[in-house]
């Protein structure tokens, strides 16, 4: 009896191990353990035994079954690992296709380098400020001690616009932001410490002048500030621009009506394979006109010269970006080139900080 | 300013090298511009002998020398119409380089027929313009010696930029002067000449300025000159006047120019015989004319000084002298000028009749009222040295003003506006080599300012001669103290929200751009602009002639000069100024988007669609949103400006202010300005947006987050055409504000099917229960409620 249920098993095991796919499988399964399988009719034989038999052949039969089934759990996770393996086959895609292009911006080199300025000057304390882009004399010439026909007023080559009332001078695009340094200094009382970036105007086109262009200016008013502190201010700024752990500086006596003394700034560079490098060599650039408050300005301002002192510095923010960065051309910062802006204007997320390094 | 070494030295006792002088100037406010030094640019030309020049055997022109540099005989092609055997020439050999041609020599085979080197002509050495022949050395010139060191030709050029406030080193006296006193060496004195007297001048000299106005020309000092001999100056004047680039001209010209730059005592001469009984200084008639010495015709007026003669204008006073009754080399007698005049109206002057002179360039930056008698004499020795002749006694009409001032400086005032430390002898000292009388009182310094130094007028004056004197090298550097321990912010709110607009724009994609902030006026009217008050007056060009009052244009414009070069998808932004008057107020600031052409490029997977108002409002709203304005409450009105499409655009409005507008551009303003493709754009005010009051706590409000499902549920209706979609979702929302925490549109259907004027529009709303899930008789009581809101508000019929 129990050579038929061996030789049953192995039938069995050896059909299951053959069936080709899932259905002839499904099939298999109820032929031999569906209601009207192999096994279940034998199974069914069971109760006309005899309890000992009935108890020898019941544990054969179920050995037997467990057997078969195993089987068919094997076979089945064989003959549907083979149909995933198909389906997948068939999935197949080219992924070297592109991706969908995301939109990328820029920011530009002008904001980035005010940016970059105003994390450097909020270090030392600075807050920033802002004025009118169209002045009048008095906030752009007169309270800064540039009289009408100084020789100083005419450098300037001033845009002019009608005056606003009949009885007025006419108004003038300011040429410089220190109208703002006037502004804060009528607005508020000492101590003071502001930058002051922003849109500047004269008339002059070429190579190396713009029509519009951006000066930061800096100003700082107490009662103890000279131009000891001056002169380390503007060298730890240029550290802090130019990301060096040195910079040559050159400070120099120069003449501005509003500062007294006044003196230039010239930071050491070495022109290498057409690339500034700055920090290094000997040739000298100059970035910074700068000076203490003229007396006369503090007086026009409000303030006694007695008591009060600062400094104040202006440059170009073309002109720093130009040498950080190695733009070859100022005329381009107001061109609007999308394939410019793309080479040299800097990611949405990449907002200047001293915890990260200026720039990336 | 330009002089050379040697002129330096005339008043500079030194014996510092050039190097030396050159960084000192550049530290004590004369900065350096340019450097000309022939001794090292010439020093490879020598003199040579030509020993034989051949006809070149393929060339009618050239000739074959022979050239003997006193080293060796090597032979030159050379082209020169004047090359000839025995002559002594100037000879670079292979290797020069040539300043006039800017080459390097090589050795070279013209036509068929070696060369080395080359013989010279005095432009290429830049010596002169002269090029007709190669420079023709005297016989018993040495051989094999540097010509430009025979010839005296090795002087250095210093060019040094003066600031506007130092009219006295305008010449190179007061040059010397800083530089000596910085100890560079000693300034030489200058002596003063006694001029002999020996006629009387048949000229007179008087003023006829109004009362109030003859501070303008306080000064008139005149010499007469008999028989003098007019001709070319001197070669060594010629050459220094030439090294500063001025064309010599005759002796007394050239004597004029050269006390000019020396000394920086402007000067003329007149031909005393072309002038009618005497000099009369005067105002300008209105409409007089002159001829002036640069040969152009001037039109004075009233407020203009004019250096006359009993009958007829000579001059215009402190600029320019005419051409009628200036010295030529026939002149036999002469009339010196030496005068003063007032810098305002020189300035005033010389700007509106646009002339620019070496007079006028002194006069406006001041020249030493107390060295007009003293200019005189120097001045009349040299022209009787140089030109002969008699002279007659000084004819003065007016006097030196008063020009003697003194200045205090407080004993403590350098160290503390400076931070330098340094005795009060050495601050006393360094006023001293500049020319000021000092005397120490009270613990500080009072000095008399020298009559040249025009420009000193206070204390602060005096602390910057003796800081840049001293040098601001020698200045200790100190950090600012810092104000707190850890920084506070510093931007204003408004700042930190045009950053965050800038960035957020940036990561959408658009390119930040600057343009200028004016625009050309052909097209202001387009964008709310033409306005007379903001038309500039001196333009640079008529592209650029009007503040603009809006940014769009200049944005419109850049976007097509792109496309023009080919890049499509163009997305440009700025943040700016525009302009609606030039009163401080009616500046505003905008951030403007524009964009042309697709979303994007072509893609296999997500097909791009042209740029439409939708494009421009996302923008809109996510500028705003950065601006941190409510964007869920904000309305939109249809009511956009005329540059926009008018049937497809808006303006976002928080209450009755505008925060900003949107929408495809006006067709007809695009065509205007020559824009193709569509575009679209918006413009955001940042300011307009309340900012939020200053909150005391940084803490949030707690979060409740549900544990039951939210539940959807979809409508479609049946409207009118023009009810708009807002109203809807305000209606379906108005329905159970609490409950219901989404409504979308889904679709909108317009055309077949539907009835002429009407659209469907599907809505779905998302119910987020807080306490207990729904049953179907609460959801089936809101949805009614919502059908209920939006038939009645939109007058919308539910689709069945």
């Amino acid at each position: 009896m129990t050579t038929d249920l061996d030789a049953l098993r192995d039938r069995l095991v050896s059909a299951v191990e053959e069936a080709a796919d899932l259905a002839a499988l499904e099939d298999l399964r109820i032929s031999a353990l569906g209601k009207k399988g192999e096994i279940t009719a034998h199974m069914k034989q069971l109760g006309g035994m005899d309890p000992e038999q009935r108890k020898q052949m019941g544990q054969a039969l179920n050995q037997v079954k467990a057997h078969v089934a195993k089987a068919l759990d094997a076979r089945k996770a064989v003959l549907e690992n083979a149909d995933l393996e198909k389906r997948l086959a068939e999935e197949r895609v080219d992924v070297t296709l592109p991706v969908a292009p995301e939109p990328v911006g820029s920011v530009h080199p002008i904001s980035q380098t005010i940016d970059e300025l105003t994390a450097i000057f909020s270090d030392m304390g600075f807050t920033v400020a802002e004025g009118p882009d169209i002045e009048d004399d008095f906030h752009n010439f007169d309270a800064l001690n540039i009289p009408p026909e100084h020789p100083a007023r005419q450098e300037h080559d001033t845009f002019y616009l009608p005056p606003v009332t009949e009885d007025q001078a006419h108004m003038v695009l300011r040429t410089h932001t220190s109208p703002v340094q006037i502004r804060t200094m009528m607005g508020q009382k000492p101590p003071i410490r502001v930058i002051c970036p922003g849109r500047t105007y004269r008339a002059d086109y070429d190579a190396t002048h713009s029509p519009n262009f951006h000066q930061v200016e800096g100003l700082v008013i107490d009662k103890a500030t000279h131009m000891g502190h001056l002169k380390g201010c503007l060298i730890e700024f240029c550290k802090a621009y130019f990301e060096v752990e040195d910079v040559p500086v050159r400070f120099r006596a120069s003449h501005f009506p509003f500062t007294e003394p006044s003196a230039e700034m010239d930071i050491g560079y070495a022109k290498r394979d057409g690339q500034i490098k700055i920090g290094a060599g000997d040739d000298w650039l100059e970035i910074v006109g700068c000076g203490m408050v003229h007396p006369k300005v503090l007086r026009n301002c409000g303030l006694d010269p007695d008591v009060y002192q600062g400094f104040a510095f202006g440059m170009g923010i073309e002109r720093i970006a130009m040498l950080k960065y190695g733009i070859p051309d100022l005329r381009t910062f107001y061109e609007a080139d999308v394939r410019w802006l793309r080479h040299y204007g800097f990611a949405g997320l990449d907002i200047p900080n001293l915890y990260e390094g200026l720039s990336r | 300013m330009k002089f050379t070494l040697s002129w330096l030295k005339d008043h500079l006792e030194t014996d510092a090298d050039l190097d030396m002088i050159c960084e000192r100037l550049t530290m004590i406010g004369l900065e350096l511009e340019s450097l000309d030094n022939r001794a090292e640019k010439l020093a490879p030309f020598i003199i040579a002998e030509v020993t034989a020049a051949e006809k070149h055997p393929d060339a009618d022109k050239l000739r074959v020398c022979m050239v003997n540099t006193g080293q060796e005989t090597l032979q030159v092609v050379c082209g020169a119409p004047n090359a000839r055997a025995g002559m002594k020439a100037v000879f670079a050999p292979v290797g020069t380089f040539v300043p006039g041609l800017e080459i390097t020599l090589k050795k070279g085979v013209i036509r068929g027929v070696e060369s080395n080197g080359m013989m010279c002509s005095e432009s290429e050495l830049e010596l002169s313009d002269e090029h007709d022949g190669i420079i023709d050395v005297p016989a018993d010139a040495p051989v094999g010696v540097s010509y430009a060191a025979w010839a005296g030709l090795d002087d250095v050029m210093i060019e040094v930029a003066i600031t506007p406030n130092r009219g006295d080193a305008l010449g190179v006296r007061g040059i010397a002067r800083d530089l000596a006193a910085t100890g560079l060496g000693t300034l030489k004195p200058l002596p003063i000449p006694e001029v002999p007297t020996s006629v009387d001048s048949p000229l007179t000299v008087r003023h006829a300025l109004p009362e109030e106005q003859k501070t303008i020309s306080p000064l008139f000092v005149g010499r007469y000159f008999k028989n003098v001999k007019n001709g070319p100056s001197p070669d060594w004047l010629q050459e220094r006047l030439r090294a500063i680039g001025l064309r010599p001209i005759s002796a007394l010209v050239d004597i004029t120019n050269y006390i000019s730059y020396d000394l920086g005592r402007p000067l003329h001469v007149f031909d005393a015989d072309k002038l009618d009984r005497g000099i009369v200084v005067r105002l300008a008639e209105e409409g007089e004319s002159l001829k002036a010495l640069d040969e152009k015709e001037y039109c004075l007026d009233s407020s203009m000084v004019a250096i006359a003669d009993e009958s007829k204008i000579l001059g215009i006073g402190g600029i320019m002298g005419g051409e009628d009754s200036g010295c030529v080399d026939e002149t036999q007698n002469v009339f010196l000028e030496v005068a003063l005049f007032d810098p305002i109206v020189t300035a005033q002057t010389g700007r509106k009749l646009n002339i620019q002179s070496d007079a006028r360039y002194r006069f406006e930056r001041g020249v030493d009222p107390a060295f007009v008698f003293d200019g005189a004499a120097v001045a009349s020795h040299m022209i009787l040295d140089l030109c002969g002749g008699e002279a007659s006694a000084l004819v003065v009409s007016g006097e030196e003003p008063a020009w003697q001032r003194t200045v205090t400086l407080r004993g403590d005032r350098i160290k503390a506006l400076t931070g330098m430390d340094l005795p009060l002898a050495t601050q006393k000292e360094t006023l001293e080599c500049l020319g000021y009388h000092v005397h120490e009182a009270e613990g500080g310094l009072v000095a008399q300012v020298p009559s040249f130094r025009t420009d000193v007028q206070g204390e602060a004056d005096l602390i910057e001669e003796i800081a840049r004197i001293y040098g601001y090298d020698h200045l200790k550097e100190e950090a600012l103290p810092r104000l707190h321990v850890i920084g506070k912010p510093t931007r204003t709110p408004l700042q930190c929200r045009l950053s965050s607009v800038r960035r957020h724009l940036a990561m959408r994609g658009l390119h930040e751009v600057v343009t200028f902030s004016f625009m050309s006026s052909d097209y202001t009217a387009l964008f709310g602009g033409d306005h007379a008050g903001l038309k500039l007056i001196n333009p640079i060009s008529s592209d650029l002639d009007e503040m603009r009052p809006s940014i769009l244009p200049n944005l419109l414009l850049a976007a097509q000069r792109n496309a023009d070069r080919g890049q499509t998808e163009l997305s440009l932004f700025e943040i700016g100024p525009q302009f609606t008057g030039a009163r401080p107020e009616d500046q505003t600031l905008a951030a403007s988007v524009i964009r042309l052409g697709q979303t994007g490029p072509r893609h296999w997977a997500v097909k791009p669609q042209a740029v439409d108002v939708f494009t421009a409002k996302a923008d809109a709203m996510a500028a705003l949103a950065a601006c941190d304005a409510p964007v869920d409450k904000l309305q939109i009105t249809t009511d956009a400006p005329s540059w926009y499409h008018p049937g497809r655009s808006g303006v976002l409005r928080l209450g009755p202010k505008i925060m900003g507008t949107f929408g495809e551009l006006h067709p007809a303003v695009l065509k205007k300005l020559g824009i193709k493709g569509p575009t679209v754009g918006c413009e955001i005010f940042p300011s307009a947006v309340p900012f939020p009051k200053a909150k005391g706590t940084k803490t949030r409000p707690g979060l409740e987050l549900s544990a039951l499902q939210p539940v959807s549920r979809d409508f479609a209706f049946l409207v009118a055409e023009e009810v708009p979609a807002e109203k809807f979702i305000k209606a379906a929302k108005g329905a159970d504000k609490s409950l219901i925490t989404d409504v979308s549109i889904f679709d909108i259907y317009m055309g077949k099917g539907m009835e002429p004027g009407q659209k469907s529009v599907a809505l779905a709303i998302t119910l987020s229960p807080k306490q207990k899930t729904l049953t179907d008789e609460d959801i089936e009581a809101v949805c009614s409620k919502v059908i209920a809101n939006v038939t009645k508000q939109t007058g919308a019929s539910l689709r069945g």
